[in-house]
């Protein structure tokens, strides 16, 4: 990334780190480790929601000059026996009041969700389906992803249950890899000669709707007009959309609280739309982390980094046709029986 | 309705014994007040002292009003089941070798919703209640049950987990001469234990009732005495390795102590037995019972220590005899924390004076030893730490 952007190392003045294995490290340690002067520093612990919440830091620390290039990275690996130990010491609320239930991790707490969507909005095994089979077409063209072999509606319904109505293929695999973007200001990018996207608009959320019981909603929900607002656009004006995939339920609230349908209606909007590159509604068109797999907290720039080659026009294989307007949403952090971080980003082609 | 325990075949000496797991005994601070409620069979949460808001999962502040004042209290257990599933597949060795494993959401009446183990003869969107118990790691966590009694219940395995039920498991009862012994015994058979050994020492000394223990079915007296390290090692070698519950009930009683008994020759007596005793079964069937908590059905669960509650306050009538129950009382305590992690509870049964000879002198009203032998049996079957009365 920086070769390609002819960044010298100290060109490079901010940082900003997610990473769930980089304990007992931070942003400090790699600064050193990676011989970085800096004269900004940020550590997001949001798994799924840093990518957002990463772009957004970013962008402040260089617009009130903290800070001229901001690299912002996100990277994982697994060791014999690491994702047990991170799955049985994530926050304390799990290690008080989910863990010792059966021990399913994320696996569990969202087998509970979907079977509760699954009561409340009457989806099916199938509509799930939809988006796995459509990620994995897109994933296909991903040399990077990490399933390379068609994905059937007959091989889904039928693989192994892993914790009702949770199987094989509505779980994520957990992957080593890593993700990143330069955050800089548009002369700087122009000075540079590099394709770029522009920020039209970021949300961010923490503990949203305490009081259900289930979450059947996220944070988004609480302010998807600002972010419509504040990028002067429509649903109708996204070309395409990133959501944070950790199960394929997750992705279907996203559909409702970002605007593409109203609440319940995800199954309905599923079977009238083709969620693949060249479809009617073009969606994780990488693979997203169902198909190119989960590189811990690197899975939350997943869509960032793959939106951000959209709109530049940078994708190559998985290339959406006049791609000009992306959304991306992410979404982290299981503390207890929920995701409770959850942000999501406009953001549009800036030319060169 | 669960399907009833089939009752378990002989063991077959080839097979490996499945070793001990745990789940995750790793707490914060501040949930160790659910083990604490669980450990006396209690269904508590913390609730704010300022906006009476309940509080789980359990929390230092209060998420209403931020005032760190949060009392555990007793709570209405019922509520709904929101959302049940089968865990088929699990990191922890200790739920990996029990899947599927069925866990779920209850919304509860007074508010919180809890992620808790289900019963299987729950319904999804049905009324449950929440029990509090101990799990093998020793840690309190609440499993969810349906309001109306369903056939067998007691059967469910998630639900004998989580607790040291006697059915189908073998018991070693370790002095036939004790009053209460009789007692004990008859509770446990019809709590549906499979075989009691009876510890009886000193077989040549006649005792009231021999010929009736010796009569009863599934029952057999072995020779033991607790106050001998060979005959512990001997009983031991014998029978620890179908010893599922050890009950305690040996104990040696004699009024007085301090100063109205001349010298110390009851004194030693009473700690030979009482804290002696004690220490020669753990060093002999601790051991080997912590190594088969994993045993299947008739896996090696609880081991009960039936105390004088005067272990903890001295009476002067009694002094010499409740000082060394002081000291088997210290001892239990730690044997309690050393069992805990690999599945074994170890229950105090704290009782009043009984209805026995010793304590003749003693006003009513006084502890009958049925009362004794169904807080064993019910202690057991809940998983508790400890019972008083």
């Amino acid at each position: 990334m920086l070769r390609r952007g002819e960044f010298a190392t100290d060109d490079i003045d901010g940082l900003c780190v997610s990473s769930f294995t980089l304990f007992p490290d931070t942003g400090v340690a790699l600064a050193e480790h990676l011989g970085l002067g800096l004269r900004w520093l940020d550590n997001i612990p949001m798994g799924g929601a840093s990518g957002i919440v990463s772009l957004r830091r970013a962008a402040r620390a260089v617009q009130a000059g903290d800070a001229d290039v901001v690299a912002c990275i996100a990277g994982d690996t697994n060791h014999i026996d690491s994702f047990r130990r991170l799955l049985s010491s994530f926050s304390r609320f799990a290690i008080d009041a989910s863990y010792p239930y059966g021990y399913g991790g994320p696996n569990a707490n969202f087998a509970l969700l979907t079977k509760r969507y699954m009561q409340e909005f009457g989806a099916t095994r199938e509509d799930f389906a939809k988006i796995c089979i459509s990620q994995r077409s897109n994933a296909l063209r991903n040399p990077n992803a990490i399933m390379k072999k068609p994905l059937t509606l007959q091989q889904y319904l039928s693989a192994r249950p892993v914790a009702d109505p949770i199987a094989l293929y509505d779980c994520v695999m957990p992957v080593a890899g890593s993700e990143a973007f330069l955050v800089m200001r548009k002369d700087e990018a122009q000075k540079r000669q590099l394709s770029f996207a522009c920020i039209d608009s970021t949300i961010e959320r923490h503990n949203a709707y305490p009081q259900d019981s289930i979450q059947l909603r996220g944070g988004w929900a609480m302010d998807i007009d600002d972010l419509y607002t504040m990028a002067d656009c429509t649903p109708e004006n996204i070309d395409l959309l990133q959501t944070y995939d950790d199960y394929p339920v997750i992705s279907m609230l996203q559909l409702e609280d970002l605007g593409f349908c109203a609440k319940g209606q995800a199954p309905d909007f599923l079977r009238n739309n083709e969620l693949t590159i060249d479809g009617s509604f073009p969606h994780n068109t990488s693979g997203g982390q169902l198909s190119a797999g989960q590189a811990g907290a690197a899975g939350g720039f997943l869509g960032l980094v793959e939106a951000i080659r959209q709109v530049t026009g940078q994708a190559g294989t998985t290339q959406v046709k006049d791609a000009q307007k992306a959304m991306v949403s992410g979404f982290g952090m299981i503390n207890y029986d929920r995701g409770v971080c959850s942000g999501a980003a406009i953001i549009s082609s800036g030319g060169q | 309705m669960t399907d009833p325990i089939t009752p378990p075949p002989r063991k077959n000496p080839q097979v490996k014994t499945r070793s001990p797991s745990a789940p995750p005994d790793n707490r914060s601070r501040a949930a160790l007040g659910l083990t604490t409620a669980a450990a006396e069979g209690r269904f508590m949460l913390q609730q704010c002292v300022a906006c009476d808001a309940l509080q789980y999962p359990p929390r230092d502040a209060c998420n209403k009003c931020l005032c760190v004042g949060l009392q555990w209290q007793d709570i209405s257990p019922h509520g709904t089941l929101l959302a049940d599933t089968q865990v088929q597949t699990s990191p922890n060795i200790y739920f990996r070798e029990r899947t599927p494993w069925r866990t779920g959401t209850v919304q509860l009446d007074a508010g919180p919703v809890i992620i808790c183990h289900i019963h299987g003869d729950c319904v999804e969107n049905g009324k449950v209640s929440l029990l509090n118990r101990l799990d093998r790691a020793g840690q309190g966590v609440m499993i969810a049950i349906p309001q109306e009694a369903t056939p067998n219940m007691q059967a469910d395995q998630q639900l004998r987990e989580l607790g040291s039920d006697p059915q189908h498991r073998r018991v070693l009862l370790t002095d036939a001469r004790a009053a209460s012994t009789p007692a004990i015994v008859q509770s446990l058979m019809k709590a549906g234990a499979s075989h009691v050994f009876i510890g009886e020492s000193e077989s040549w000394r006649p005792y009231e009732n021999h010929s009736m223990l010796q009569a009863l079915d599934n029952v057999s007296l072995i020779s033991l005495d607790i106050t001998d390290t060979r005959s512990v090692k001997k009983c031991c070698a014998e029978i620890c390795g179908k010893t599922d519950i050890l009950i305690n009930n040996a104990s040696f009683v004699r009024p007085g102590g301090v100063i109205d008994r001349g010298d110390t020759t009851f004194a030693k007596v009473e700690m030979e037995t009482n804290y002696f005793g004690l220490m020669r079964l753990a060093q002999a069937f601790a051991p080997v019972m912590s190594g088969r908590t994993a045993d299947g059905v008739n896996s090696a669960t609880a081991w009960v220590n039936l105390l004088p509650v005067h272990a903890m306050a001295s009476m002067p009538e009694f002094s010499g005899f409740h000082a060394s129950a002081a000291a088997a009382n210290a001892l239990h305590k730690s044997l309690r924390a050393q069992l805990r992690s690999c599945g074994i509870r170890v229950m105090a049964v704290y009782s009043g004076p009984t209805e026995d000879r010793w304590y003749e002198s003693l006003p009513p009203p006084k502890v009958s030893h049925d009362a004794l032998a169904n807080a064993v049996v019910h202690g057991l079957r809940d998983g508790l730490d400890h019972r008083r009365f």
